[in-house]
């Protein structure tokens, strides 16, 4: 079977007042109905990887590839219009900063009834019972209050979880997930995380999944990629994770608190140990 | 002394009650975690403590005295917050050194130059960065600008809300061995909201859990260590999070 | 020079000085990449020199009669030809400059912090603060700017100053509406709460935190804006409620010529030129100003 995204040597680069820098640097991988987690340490380019993929790189940044496939279509050569079909319809992404992402002078509600109709045309009876549906769906009590708000009067781990309905609404092959549970208590995150799983089984659809938490990760996906400076530096089964062999993973792994703590210090990224090795 | 008690604690946003009878009391110079369920209202407590949700009724002491509705002077040197979000909680058109003297010049405090040095180099944060703008510094580095900010009037009280969930874990470490540093050094009584209970048993004496506005359950770190909680809640989170740690 | 470059792009500024010029510095950058933008900028900066060095740069005095020259083609003599009282129109043009640039310094001076000031008290405090300086916003942006600035001139007589006094009137409520709702997007954000919560009071929250935010919104409405003023000023000249004779301003210049404007096509076109090339600039500056001022793009991360 064909993979449903193949990158290689995918490349980010920005223009600096002091040359170019690649933030990401030759990333290849590919992608089946599979849920692929990404970490790594902040500024490691995973967010970049993710947006890279549906050519949301903000100009100054360019983006190249020798190849960005998705489902047999090449998304380089791609218009900025042909995207936009793609992007809301079969490739979604949860962005990062759902704060950021969404619109701070619209209700919740009228946000996802927007995104609602621009996927299907719905009677106006049925929108409101679609956005409470939506609203549930991702446990959120209280529904029709909650789409009452707008974003900054929701909770932190409330506004994550619009953000995951919206980009459902159009069950999409391939979604993105930027840090999408990042704020969520783990029961609600293990029951939002279910709802994903459920369209990946059911559909097919094929997942990645950036995150810092590792544990998580390794719990949750089949893959995992690290990454750091931009680069894959290490990739490997996601049971195998606490296993891993690069000494930036172990030094990642070092330094998670855990539940029976009792060290008095986190050890911490040492980079220069590394970097030399 | 308790530095913090909270006596049935009810708070609205208009008409909607948030949160229910909450009742805590948190000793001076302990560490002190609030876990619980997205959206039961822990960021709204910490709200109502520093004066940004005014809509509360119940009894709020603070150092043994009664607080007021509003924000105000005197008890910004008391009790400051740090929020979750180090994207969003840094002015963006500010220098590192505009955000942090600005609690100077509101409170006329003099020796601004040395203070903000000296503030900086306890959050480990060179002195390079001082004359740089929030989009030239990393998460971590403006997560420890948001701590400095809050240190900068020396207050007894810190609430946290969330200080760690944007970071990587790396980062994570680096905070949170900051955070006990500082706690250590300076006799700082922590309130501390997080979803993460591996950083309750690596920074915490105690955690209250929440739900439904309601707090189920108080206990010791040692209890949740050695997986000793009672409320079935409790256990859940506790058990969710010991099967991903495995 | 490749040493004070450096120093301007320091990834750690030593000074508070520093580190604005180099944000400036960065923008200035940003603005020399987009060529619609450095085009305006020329074009404002010889309004500006026009402004500035009239007396060296016009040929004839542009008030002087000289009926035996009236409406002359353009020559060597008369660049732009001459107007029905012989006057140099390529003179006039250049000191008419002054006068455009006096209307648009004065309009901005006068409209923009009034519109700013209002939009973000407006915008902060809500309620019913926000409702009557709405509803007055509202009354003035429901009505034509130039039927408004037209009464307002009626009303305190025609002349060059009642004129900029009725353009700013008609102007600040769209300065106030974007003020407002730039005010709205970031007063609930986590930095505000955060100075509340050091004690600032409300004046310092807006003066110093919410305001210079709203600016580089302001900065660009402003500058796309200048075109439509420039083009209200002209009309208001135009109809003979502007600037009064002999005075060149370009729009009273257009009205004079109008009559002559089949055969002595010059008298009319050549301020015209003038009055289209300069709301070009601004419109070509303010949209290359939107793209790197704006804190949705780039510059913010
Ligand atoms: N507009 C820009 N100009 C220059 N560099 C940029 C720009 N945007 C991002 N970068 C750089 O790209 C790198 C990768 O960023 P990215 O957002 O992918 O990191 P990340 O791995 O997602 O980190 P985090 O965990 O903090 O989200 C960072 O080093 C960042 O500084
Ligand atoms: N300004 C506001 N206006 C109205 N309702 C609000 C406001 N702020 C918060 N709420 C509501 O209060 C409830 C509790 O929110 P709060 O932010 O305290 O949750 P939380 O426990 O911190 O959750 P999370 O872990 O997801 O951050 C939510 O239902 C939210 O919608
Ligand atoms: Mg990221
Ligand atoms: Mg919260």
């Amino acid at each position: 079977m064909r993979p449903l995204l193949e990158i290689e040597n995918l490349r980010v680069t920005f223009p600096t007042t002091r040359g170019d820098t690649d933030v990401v640097r030759g990333v290849s991988f590919t992608l089946g109905r599979e849920r692929l987690g990404i970490v790594g340490e902040s500024g490691s380019g995973k967010s970049m990887t993710g947006r890279s993929i549906l050519k949301l790189v903000r100009a100054p940044g360019r983006v190249y590839a020798d190849k960005l496939a998705f489902d047999g279509i090449d998304l380089s050569t791609r218009s900025e219009k042909q995207m936009r079909a793609l992007r809301g319809a079969r490739i979604s992404m949860v962005m990062q900063d759902p704060k950021f992402s969404l619109n701070p002078v619209m209700t919740i509600g009228e946000q996802i009834a927007e995104a609602l109709l621009t996927h299907k045309s719905l009677p106006r009876r049925e929108v409101n019972d679609r956005v409470h549906a939506m609203l549930e769906s991702v446990r959120i009590a209280e529904p029709e209050r909650v789409a009452r708000l707008y974003p900054h009067e929701v909770s932190g781990g409330m506004g994550q979880r619009v953000m995951i309905a919206m980009m459902l609404i159009p069950e999409p092959d391939l979604l993105i997930a930027d840090e999408p549970t990042s704020a969520l208590d783990v029961s609600v995150q293990a029951q939002v995380l279910d709802i994903i799983d459920e369209l990946v089984r059911r559909k097919g659809m094929g997942l990645i999944f950036i995150s810092h938490d590792l544990n998580l990760v390794s719990s949750y996906c089949d893959r995992i990629l690290v990454m750091n400076t931009g680069e894959v530096v290490e990739e490997c089964r996601a049971g195998e994770l606490m296993n891993a062999t690069h000494p930036y993973t172990r030094g990642l792994i070092a330094s998670i608190p855990r539940l029976d703590e009792t060290r008095d210090e986190l050890p911490v990224l040492d980079r220069s140990a590394w970097a030399k090795a | 002394m308790t530095a913090l008690s909270l006596k049935d604690l009810d708070i609205s946003y208009g008409d909607t009650q948030i949160t229910h009878k909450v009742s805590l009391d948190i000793a001076e110079g302990e560490s002190f975690a609030l876990v619980g369920e997205s959206g039961s209202g822990k960021s709204t407590v910490l709200k109502a403590i520093a004066g940004l949700a005014p809509q509360w009724t119940g009894e709020i002491r603070v150092l043994g005295k009664a607080r007021s509705h509003g924000v105000d002077r005197d008890f910004s040197r008391v009790c400051q917050m740090v929020f979750q979000d180090p994207y969003g909680s840094l002015h963006p058109r500010k220098t590192v050194d505009a955000t942090l003297g600005e609690a100077l010049t509101i409170h006329g405090i003099g020796d601004r130059n040395a203070r903000v040095e000296e503030i900086m180099a306890s959050v480990g944060l060179d002195r390079k960065f001082r004359f740089r703008f929030p989009h030239q510094l990393s998460g971590g580095q403006r997560q420890r600008v948001a701590i400095a900010r809050a240190l900068m009037l020396k207050p007894k009280i810190l609430l946290l809300d969330e200080p760690t969930s944007a970071l990587d874990v790396s980062v994570q470490a680096e905070i949170l061995n900051l955070l006990k540093r500082l706690r250590r050094e300076q006799n700082l009584t922590f309130l501390m909201v997080t979803h993460n209970l591996p950083v309750v048993s690596f920074l915490c004496d105690r955690l209250a859990v929440m739900r439904h506005g309601r707090i189920v359950e108080v206990a010791s770190v040692d209890d949740l260590r050695r997986g000793d909680l009672k409320e079935p809640y409790s256990r859940e989170l506790m058990q969710i999070s010991a099967a991903h740690a495995t | 020079m490749a040493t004070f470059r450096d120093w301007l792009i320091d990834d750690s500024p030593a000074s508070p000085m520093q580190a604005r010029l180099g944000r400036l510095y960065r923008i200035f950058g940003a603005l020399m990449h987009n060529p619609l933008a450095v085009i305006g900028a020329i074009i404002i900066i010889c309004l500006i020199l026009a402004a500035l060095f009239a007396p060296w740069l016009a040929t004839h005095d542009p008030l002087r009669q000289a009926l035996a020259e009236r409406l002359l083609p353009p020559s060597a003599a008369h660049w732009m030809g001459t107007d029905e009282l012989g006057r140099d129109i390529w003179s006039r043009v250049v000191y008419g400059a002054r006068i455009t640039l006096m209307i648009v310094a004065l309009v901005a001076v006068l409209a923009a912090p009034a519109g700013l000031v209002i939009g973000v008290v407006s915008g902060y405090f809500g309620g019913w603060v926000d409702r009557i300086l709405m509803g007055i916003t509202d009354i003035f942006l429901s009505l034509p700017k130039l039927i408004l600035a037209l009464a307002f001139v009626a009303a305190l007589g025609p002349g060059i100053e009642n004129a900029i006094i009725a353009i700013a009137i008609t102007s600040w409520p769209g300065y106030a509406r974007v003020a407002r709702a730039e005010t709205l997007t970031f007063k609930n954000s986590e930095f505000i709460a955060a100075v509340r919560l050091l004690g600032a009071s409300s004046i310092r929250v807006n003066l110093g935190h919410v305001l210079p935010l709203c600016t580089s919104s302001m900065i660009i409405r402003v500058t796309l804006d200048m075109a439509g003023i420039i083009l209200t000023a002209a009309g208001l000249g135009f109809i003979g409620l502007g600037a009064q004779p002999p005075l060149p301003e370009w729009g009273a210049m257009i009205s004079r010529g109008r009559s002559f404007i089949l055969d002595q096509w010059w008298v009319a076109t050549m301020p015209g030129f003038a009055i289209i090339l300069v709301s070009l600039g601004f419109c070509f500056l303010g949209d290359g100003l939107r793209d790197v001022l704006d804190p949705k793009s780039g510059e913010q991360r």
